[in-house]
């Protein structure tokens, strides 16, 4: 028999990814210290150089900021019922929107422009997550396929856009020009300048804020909103929804219109933020790293956050790791990013099923 | 002689929860002993201790008179203890042979083990009368025919003890009619049988002896012969309890809901409801019987607008439903409201709070919250005053819903939808799974709505439900109406005939 995972809250949202967490760590000790290398000193370069310094702090947040975006986007589908893996695509798509938007209506004032890139990339992201979204909803096609081959169309798409129609004619890179001055959303140590107080530059920019602002709003949505109640219903009990007047389908596009949305988020920060043009695979991967992200944050907003900041730390950290101790390279850094999605994400069952059954063998059943 | 089982002082806690209390069970071999009582009294625990699933806190268990320590369902097996579970412990996939060998396949080649099943499977067959054809596929035998395959597996393991929970559940009454056949043979050749269920006909029909737990404790062992159903309910509940509800004649009014040669067919394709016609009057309930699976649950489906029929019309309160309002939203908003057959799938959330279970199909409600946002304390402070007046335990909007028995978890879906004052009620197996306290609760609530004219179409596969409740009782068999009754003037065998499609023309 099946024992139900039943805990207190604070053991399902604090206890158990605390206990993925520090067992990723002692099985990625385990990898350095097979290398020869001291696991202590390692991580006491990866803490420092991601939170030690303001620079450091800053990159950190940075990151924070584009894994709070993607983890959201998953979330959001999640409760939905839906595995989107189409963050890449959809955050692709978003700069795409930003490009379009921004080199085009350069003639506006600041004030106006960023508020349009921002929604530019929104309703991009939205529009490379509805079609998926539809198939999913009135033909059955299985979201986990096609969000997978919309992140490819989506790569070729901008390749061919970049090579072929939005390069500069002068410019040998792939990339748009950049984007109009007016439309750079300022970094946190320019705004804090403003105020007289002086922080270490890094790409750290105020698009934190608008993450932090769409955490709250998922909250609200989820948690709180009519609509969340309907996508919740949807993805906990298809059948219910039916019963209760909900159409699945309706919700099921609605749920990846919001995804795709939040997934654009992410171009918002690194183009808008930081790069100030178009450019070839700015995504990195990180509408990938989402995925790990809401399994930790049991998508759940907050959760999310904790473990957007868990996953700076590490991509920070990490890359002053590989800087500071040589052997330690760039893809043993990756390796120990790929432990913690393993433990955070895969394997998070596995310490859910043994947390359960310690606090909770006495209630289990009754009869 | 000793007896097949004893159980002495038996003890089981989980947690603050004190499933079983000193628990003392003699069982004679050789007889048919039933365990009654509502759910949470811990029948099942008691069993799960016998067949090894838990081991008690405290206490004792003979088999023929020996003490044994039972640590798992090997053990108990070894002891000669089968169980019938009620949910079947079957791979559907795979034949009859192949399931009975599952786990006792004698060695790591089949042949020989197969041999061996199939010789002993008919030497079964003979002596108790249990044929099946041992080459089928267990998943396309009927549901009575899969349940002799779990008795089989449980002979063929060498249960001279058999243990069967709420095996009646599942079956048709002829079915569950076989089956007690086949428990008086198996009780003829020596077995013991223990039998857990709730119906208090099946226990006064079959058993020798009763037992009744309440709370965790065992109240009474009775000989069934010197009991009767009044007396074991009281036992279970601890107060008197009225098996049928009173309700006083009455003259319906206006016809509220006519349905029209309607006829649906499911997602599949295969007809399900052909051709139905039926009318409800304002403070009327009739009440379909029949056979779970002829089409009882897609009328109601289709009623509600969670189905398209393919032909046929609805009209409420004289007025034609157009197709494209045919949905649950706006049947809901014109007050035909619908209490699901299966809650768990369709009337709530499981794994919801309370409060969000029971604003499920009106979350667009302008009342329960302000613009796009739901008002929590409010939805909190509304299920909190239903509680008290469905008489809900725990009283705890919070709770998950899923944390709720089954008569509680109905009382928080019947409140939803008796509280926005129905027209039309829809009512589906209104006490499936609920305990006897908690019918007569149901029952009432049911009259009084009737009472007060509301049109109710109620479809249970309970008889005396249908017998108690109706006004009128239609029958479907086939996804056909086979008949019209008036409670007064019919029976069960006459019920039973139409249900299974004899219909008055054909007679």
């Amino acid at each position: 028999m099946s024992a139900p995972l039943e805990m207190p809250k604070w053991a399902d949202t604090i206890l158990v990814p605390a206990i993925s967490v520090v067992a990723a760590f002692l099985m990625a000790g385990l990898v350095v210290l097979s290398i020869g290398e001291n696991p202590i000193t390692a991580t006491r370069w990866l803490l420092q150089g991601s939170l030690g310094t303001g620079e450091g702090l800053g990159f950190t947040l940075f990151y924070m900021t584009d894994f709070i975006f993607v983890g959201l986007a998953v979330a959001v589908a999640f409760h939905a019922g839906l595995f989107n893996i189409g963050g890449e695509g959809q955050a692709t798509l978003g700069g795409l929107g930003i490009a379009l938007a921004l080199n085009n209506l350069s003639f506006l004032p600041g004030f106006l422009l960023i508020p349009i890139g921002i929604l530019a990339a929104a309703a991009f992201g939205a529009f490379w997550a509805a079609i998926p979204g539809y198939l999913q909803a009135k033909r059955g096609s299985h979201i986990v396929i096609t969000t997978i081959m919309f992140n490819w169309l989506a790569s070729v798409l901008v390749v061919y856009l970049l090579v072929n129609v939005l390069r500069e004619p002068q410019s040998m890179n792939p990339e748009t020009r950049a984007f109009p001055e007016q439309a750079y959303i300022p970094f946190m140590h320019e705004v804090f300048a403003v105020f007289g107080i002086e922080i270490p530059p890094s790409q750290l920019n105020l698009t934190l804020v608008l993450a932090l602002a769409a955490a709250y709003f998922v909250w609200l949505l989820i948690y709180r909103s009519r609509l969340g109640y309907a996508i919740r219903v949807v993805g906990a009990n298809p059948t219910a929804a039916v019963y209760a007047g909900i159409s699945p389908a309706r919700i099921i596009i609605i749920a990846m219109v919001l995804s795709g949305a939040l997934a654009g988020g992410l171009a918002v920060n690194e183009l808008m933020g930081y790069q100030h043009r178009l450019l070839l695979e700015f995504t990195s991967g990180y509408g990938f790293v989402g995925i790990a992200v809401a399994l930790m944050g049991r998508a759940h907003p907050v959760g999310i956050v904790l473990a957007s900041l868990l996953f700076g730390i590490l991509y920070q950290g990490g890359a002053e790791l590989a800087f500071e101790q040589p052997n330690i390279t760039r893809d043993m850094v990756v390796v120990i990013g790929g432990i913690i999605i393993l433990f955070a994400g895969a394997l998070d069952g596995l310490f859910r099923r043994l947390v359960a059954q310690m606090l909770a063998r006495p209630k289990l059943a009754r009869a | 002689m000793s007896p097949a089982i004893e159980l002495i002082a038996i003890n089981k806690r989980f947690g603050d929860v004190h499933a079983n209390k000193d628990v003392n069970l003699t069982v004679e071999r050789g007889t048919i002993h039933g365990i009654v009582g509502e759910n949470g009294a811990g029948k099942s625990t008691l069993m799960s201790i016998l067949y090894g699933f838990y081991e008690a806190d405290a206490g004792e268990v003979r088999v023929n008179g020996k003490p044994i320590a039972i640590r798992s369902p090997i053990d108990a097996i070894c002891a000669g203890i089968g169980m019938v579970h009620q949910h079947f412990m079957l791979v559907e996939p795979l034949t009859v042979v192949e399931n009975v060998m599952l786990g006792a396949e004698g060695g790591r080649f089949l042949r020989a083990g197969e041999a061996k099943v199939r010789t002993e499977l008919a030497r079964l067959a003979k002596e108790y009368g249990l044929e099946i054809d041992v080459d089928a596929i267990v998943g396309e035998l009927s549901v009575g025919l899969q349940q002799r395959v779990e008795i089989l597996k449980a002979l063929y393991r060498g249960a001279d003890i058999l243990i069967l929970d709420e095996p009646t559940a599942v079956l048709t009454p002829p079915e569950a009619d076989a089956l007690f056949n086949l428990l008086r043979s198996l009780k003829e050749q020596g077995k013991t049988v223990i039998l857990i269920t709730h119906k208090l006909r099946e226990i006064m029909a079959i058993t020798d002896c009763v037992s009744v737990m309440r709370r965790g404790e065992m109240v009474a062992t009775v000989e069934t012969a010197n009991t009767s159903p009044p007396e074991l309910a009281e036992l279970m509940v601890g107060r008197r309890v009225l098996l049928q509800v009173e309700k006083a004649e009455k003259s319906p009014g206006r016809p509220l809901l006519e349905i029209e040669k309607l006829s649906v067919v499911d997602t599949r394709g295969v007809l399900r409801v052909a051709n139905a016609s039926l009318t409800v009057h304002a403070g009327e309930i009739v009440g379909i019987a029949g056979v779970a699976g002829n089409g009882q649950s897609e009328l109601l489906e289709a009623i509600a607008g969670m189905r398209r029929p393919i032909l046929g019309s609805v009209r409420l309160g004289g007025r034609e439903i157009r197709p494209s309002e045919h949905n649950p939203h706006q049947m809901r908003e014109i007050g035909l409201l619908h209490v699901p057959e299966d809650r768990l799938r369709m009337g709530l959330v499981p794994s919801f709070a309370a409060f969000e279970s029971a604003i499920l199909g009106f979350s667009h409600e302008g009342r329960l919250g302000h613009g796009p946002i739901l008002d929590h304390d409010r939805l909190i402070a509304d299920l909190s005053a239903k509680m008290e007046q469905y008489d809900v335990r725990p009283p705890a909007p919070r709770l998950k819903t899923s944390k709720f028995s089954g008569g509680n978890q109905q009382k928080i879906v019947l409140a939803r939808e008796i509280e926005r004052n129905p027209k039309v009620l829809l009512v589906g197996q209104p006490t499936r799974g609920v305990d006897i306290g908690a019918i007569e609760f149901i029952h009432r609530r049911l009259i009084a709505l009737r009472d007060a004219g509301v049109a109710i179409l109620l479809v249970s596969v309970e008889l005396d439900e249908i017998m108690n409740l109706s006004d009128r009782i239609l029958t479907m068999c086939g996804g056909q109406i086979t008949g019209e009754r008036k409670p007064s003037e019919t029976n069960e065998q006459d019920l039973g005939l139409l249900m299974a499609g004899v219909t008055d023309e054909a007679a």
